[in-house]
């Protein structure tokens, strides 16, 4: 196969980036979109040009490393991982065009590498459960519906790429928190902190710079792992009840 | 100098908690004065972080990704053991130790295994109240699998992402305590040395990978939590960033390195499509409970999956279960690999490059129907689909072996304390509770040991012994000279501006390991084997070519550094597989089997081989750390 | 009630209560401050959402992952809001400010039917109705997922009724200039 590549390249965060073209003529149809990146970046590296950059690690469509908006779409026209998109996927002859993510909250690194830490503070202002190791209680002592259990699992499966928020219109991250949210919201182990967790992730996400939610359901048609957003629905739920109803106390509280 | 694997006396079950009771303790006050340094934040380095930041001291923690929940703890699939016995199916303490001892096929410390298999049970109750979705059962209880072939049901899973399940609660837990600022975390910056000094690991020097500064951190405690290096393989089921570079620059620091060579190759991949293959894709092992492998009798060059059903019953050898009547297709992994290994030898297998059997579920499908192959392994045949193109359920799967996981690692004592006092090694990363071969659901279980119910104690002891005044400062020369030799190393990589790729030369380390120090090994191969490395390291220091400077993001030398370590490791696996001349577990000696099957070596290679670094160049010093039996007769395995 | 054809008694039978009566008057404030909300809400939101990427991308293919008028609530709603203006211009300001001069009543029904003799007019009522239809279509049902009022066993019933909701609504309000212009009514 041969490919036309239209990939966006900037040196880093600080430099302007532009679009460069590449002929790619060495694509078997049994390749991953990454190595067909790895074989054009052997090429560069050959040729004396600096390759590609672009995040990626386990390959198998679980750490949700990979990233790259493709032709328009996030992961490209699949809803997989780049990393489990093949060629085959493609026609010969065809340009692809490969940018970033792009979001306010998502600041481009190197070329096609961002920043995602803006997802780690959010985990970080609540999405735990504040249990220390040691001094819990047998794993069978709270029984938890299977079907409890399942949706939790569904909500859990989440990788933390970014696709949804590269999919969104409006680069709205609801989808990735309300996952989070929503498993610790169906699990009995997740209740004691429920009230605070929403309102403390919701307030960070927004501080990350990341938009609102239109619903226009782009984030669930993208998501590599399926994410519903009957989620959202129940992070939105949660977070106005909580508005509402928090907990009468007159103290704040001397936790962490 | 002798090794002392501070094994505690006493009973076997009465070990581990007299040893606890023996520990050293730091005063709760005392312990925000100490500052333990943590790399990786895999299931190891994630739980262990976290609970150390609990108990009060100040961590820092380092991953190379961009996020520590992208540790490749991420991937694993099956599930984690624990002896519960839920099931009410017999299991216990004794029995999970048991199984793990034979199944490492006796190469592992029984005391190691023994705590193992009872912090086991805390684990799942500790990750239940995290959060982690684990499947239950209608009633609410837990449920549990049976899992590579084990005689309970003992395994606990989340679907097919209990690595991911069990990372997301330890990241979870890690990321209270950096909102709490007990842990300082530092994504994407790699560990490239140890700093030791009078003999003490005192901290470490590291890499930024998006602005190239080079920094270092002290610490009265580093433990290395950096996972396995199948990588040195070039391809196998580990991530692309896998490497052994942290464990590397320890051992040439003073941490011995245990035994090298134990390799487990798992038999169910997908094969590799072509040169541009940059991994493998890991299918789970239960596939082997339906599906039956097989060749063609007669060879047939580049055969393909679509017209297996041209071959008639009586043209198929189905060799595992002609070979091993009683086991059939569920021989242990490494047996089951080297069988798919020799049928190709001889030039049988299928597929484009003759390296694949058949996983055929033809009969399977015939006989259950459709439906129920779909609802045990549907996702398992989408995921196939999508990365071969081939529908399984019209056709055969092609699978062929390929590396997933690595047994041997660090030198560890029963504290997980390396050679090298104040250094800990966790994990994978260690050497020390698989043996010689690893069992389904272990990996998990042992990195999630070690972080949460092992360091907790076991670090405090040596705190405790050398103050918290005993710390080097990072103004120490010690600190000024290994920023000197990892910037060095660094200019030396950008400016040889050669005409090999990275790629290119571990690739050619990779085939080199796996021809002759993959699934089968012999003398004259490995000694092969030795001098092509030896080739390569030349090749590579004079050839590579790295482009772009070390003051930006630079993933050129990153996989340079990693490259040029997995190529002095290489050596080192060769050099321990040459010696042991048994066959045991994953490794496989040609000169040591009977009848075409394994033949252990008890009287001679009843020990750990602990190698030393000697210096650049130099062959390395072994050191033989006798195993001691108490409890378990080790006996033969025999799957006829 | 204009196509009961009755030269518009009923009509403008309600048509004054409903532009008397001090409930119905009281809940029009409402309804204006509703509407104002509404649309200051939207524009900020708007306008976060911009912020939210400012560089764009090159090429967008989002046909295959959302519907376009889900992702065009900005453009509907201000085709909306033009389309409102025109319709008080029309109607609700002469006869609100003619109350308010003379105390009495417009005959709106009469001012209905020489306004939609024109079919320009008509034809900017009628995309009005259209762009409405498309603006609750997606409205209705998001507004209970924002809200979080959402369960798997009603969200059918609440998708069908948004649906209803938003085709038989406008379609009723485009039957009025239709009818009036094609003199079905008169």
């Amino acid at each position: 196969m041969k490919l036309t590549l239209k990939i966006w390249r900037q040196k880093n965060n600080n430099s302007k980036g532009e679009f460069k073209t590449y002929v790619h003529d060495h694509v078997s149809p049994d390749m991953s979109f990454l190595e067909m990146l790895d074989v054009l970046n052997e090429g560069l590296v050959k040729k004396g040009e600096e390759p590609v950059h672009f995040d990626h690690d386990c390959r198998e469509g679980i750490c949700g490393m990979c990233s790259l908006y493709i032709n328009g779409r996030p992961h490209g026209p699949l809803q997989t991982t780049t990393c489990q998109l093949h060629m085959r996927s493609f026609k010969d002859g065809e340009t692809i065009t490969i940018e970033p993510w792009r979001a306010a909250a998502f600041p481009v690194v190197k070329d096609l590498v961002v920043d995602r830490s803006a997802f780690d503070r959010i985990q970080q202002a609540g999405g735990y459960v504040s249990v220390n190791t040691g001094g819990v209680p047998d794993g069978n002592a709270i029984p938890i519906a299977k079907k409890i259990a399942d949706e939790a699992m569904d909500a859990a499966a989440c990788i933390g790429c970014g696709a949804c928020v590269a999919a969104c219109k409006n680069a709205s991250a609801m989808l990735f928190v309300s996952a989070k949210v929503s498993q610790y919201a169906l699990l009995p182990q997740g209740q004691p902190e429920s009230k605070e967790r929403v309102e403390k992730m919701v307030a960070q996400m927004d501080e990350e710079g990341f938009g609102a939610c239109t619903n226009t359901k782009a984030c669930e048609a993208e998501c590599p792992k399926s994410i519903k957003i009957t989620n959202i629905a129940r992070m939105n739920r949660e977070y106005y009840s909580s508005m509402f109803t928090n907990y009468e106390v007159t103290v704040s509280g001397g936790g962490d | 100098m002798a090794l002392d694997s501070k094994i505690p006396a006493g009973s076997l079950a009465e070990k581990w908690s007299k040893h606890k009771f023996n520990l050293k303790l730091v005063n709760p006050a005392n312990k925000r004065k100490y500052d333990v340094i943590v790399v990786g934040t895999g299931l190891a380095g994630a739980s262990a972080a976290a609970s150390l930041g609990e108990l009060g001291y100040n961590v820092k923690a380092f991953c190379f990704q961009d996020s520590p929940r992208r540790a490749h703890s991420i991937a694993a699939q099956g599930g984690i053991n624990a002896a519960k016995n839920y099931q009410n199916d017999g299991d216990s303490v004794y029995r999970l130790f048991y199984d793990t001892i034979k199944g490492g096929d006796y190469r592992a410390r029984e005391a190691n295994v023994h705590r193992l298999a009872e912090v086991s049970v805390n684990i799942i109750d500790q990750c239940v109240a995290q959060g982690v979705p684990f499947a239950r059962e209608y009633g609410g209880t837990l449920a549990n699998r049976s899992f590579g072939g084990a005689q309970v049901s003992r395994t606990f899973y989340a679907r097919g992402q209990t690595g991911q399940q069990l990372l997301l609660g330890a990241y979870s837990a890690l990321n209270r305590q950096i909102a709490n600022g007990k842990v300082t975390m530092y994504n994407r910056t790699e560990m490239l040395d140890v700093v030791v000094v009078d003999g003490k690991a005192r901290g470490i020097v590291t890499r930024d990978l998006v602005t190239g500064k080079i920094e270092s951190h002290s610490a009265h405690a580093v433990l290395l939590c950096t996972g396995g290096y199948g990588n040195v393989f070039f391809l196998s089921t580990n991530a692309k960033g896998s490497n052994v570079t942290a464990a590397w620059r320890a051992h040439k620091k003073g941490a011995f390195f245990a035994n090298p060579c134990f390799t487990q190759i798992h038999p169910t991949c997908i094969p590799v499509s072509g040169d541009h293959q940059s991994k493998l894709t890991l299918m789970s092992e239960s596939l082997r409970n339906d599906g039956r492998v097989w060749v063609p009798k007669e060879a047939k060059k580049g055969f393909k999956a679509k017209d297996a059903a041209s071959i008639s019953e009586s043209d198929r050898d189905y060799f595992l279960e002609r070979k091993y009547p009683s086991f059939g297709n569920l021989v242990p992994r490494d047996v089951a690999s080297r069988n798919a290994k020799y049928v190709c030898d001889e030039g049988r297998g299928v597929g484009a490059t003759g390296l694949a059997v058949f996983l055929d579920f033809a009969d399977a499908i015939k006989r259950d129907g459709r439906s129920v192959i779909e609802a045990k392994y549907g996702n398992l045949f989408d995921m196939y689909k999508q990365i071969t193109g081939d529908d399984p359920y019209t056709m055969p799967m092609m699978i062929y072996p390929a590396v997933h996981y690595t047994m041997g690692g660090l030198w560890v004592d029963y504290n997980l304390m390396t050679t090298v006092p104040g250094l800990y090694a966790l994990g994978e990363c260690n050497f020390s509770d698989h043996g010689a071969n690893r069992l389904g659901a272990s990996a998990l279980m042992q990195g999630l040991a070690d972080g949460y119910f092992v360091i907790p104690y076991t670090i405090g002891d040596y705190l405790a012994t050398i103050g918290w005044k005993d710390k080097v400062d990072t103004n120490h020369p010690a600190f000024a000279e290994a920023i000197k030799s990892v910037t060095d190393r660094q200019e030396k990589l950008l400016s040889i501006k050669g005409k090999k790729t990275v790629d290119q030369l571990h690739r050619e380390l990779g085939l080199t390991m796996w021809e002759y120090c993959g699934m089968s090994r012999s003398e004259a191969g490995l000694k092969k084997a030795k001098q092509i490395i030896q080739d390569i390291k030349k090749e590579f220091w004079t050839n590579v070519n790295v482009l772009g400077s070390g003051n930006e993001l630079n993933m050129e030398l990153e996989k340079a550094n990693r490259v040029a370590d997995f190529i002095e490791l290489g050596e080192l696996m060769v050099d321990d597989a040459l010696n042991r001349t048994e066959s045991c577990g994953g490794h496989f000696r040609e000169e040591s089997q009977v009848d075409g099957e394994a033949l252990r070596n008890d009287q001679d290679f009843f020990y750990v081989s602990a190698w030393e670094y000697t210096g650049e160049g130099q062959q390395q010093a072994l050191h033989k750390d006798a195993l001691e039996y108490e409890f378990v007769k080790p006996t033969q395995r025999s799957y006829k | 009630m204009i196509f009961l054809n009755d030269g518009g008694v009923t009509f403008s039978h309600w048509g004054h209560f409903m532009g008397t009566n001090p409930v119905i008057r009281t809940l029009e404030i409402g309804l204006v401050a509703g509407f104002l909300i509404h649309i200051v809400q939207g524009i900020l939101l708007m306008k976060k959402n911009r912020d939210s990427r400012p560089v764009r991308y090159q090429v967008v293919a989002p046909a295959p992952n959302s519907t376009w008028y889900s992702r065009s609530m900005g453009l509907l709603g201000t085709l909306l809001l033009l389309f409102l203006i025109l319709h008080t211009a029309h109607f609700w300001i002469p006869n609100r400010a003619n109350q308010f001069a003379t105390g009495e009543e417009l005959n709106l029904y009469q001012m209905m039917l020489d306004i939609f003799a024109d079919p320009l007019i008509v034809a900017v009522y009628i995309l009005g109705c259209i762009s409405l239809a498309w603006h609750l279509l997606h409205g209705f049902w998001s507004a209970f997922q924002t809200l979080g009022l959402n369960h798997q066993r009603y969200n059918a019933i609440i998708h069908f009724i948004g649906t209803a909701f938003a085709i038989v609504v406008p379609l009723l309000f485009a039957l009025m200039p239709i009818a009036m212009y094609f003199n079905w009514v008169n």
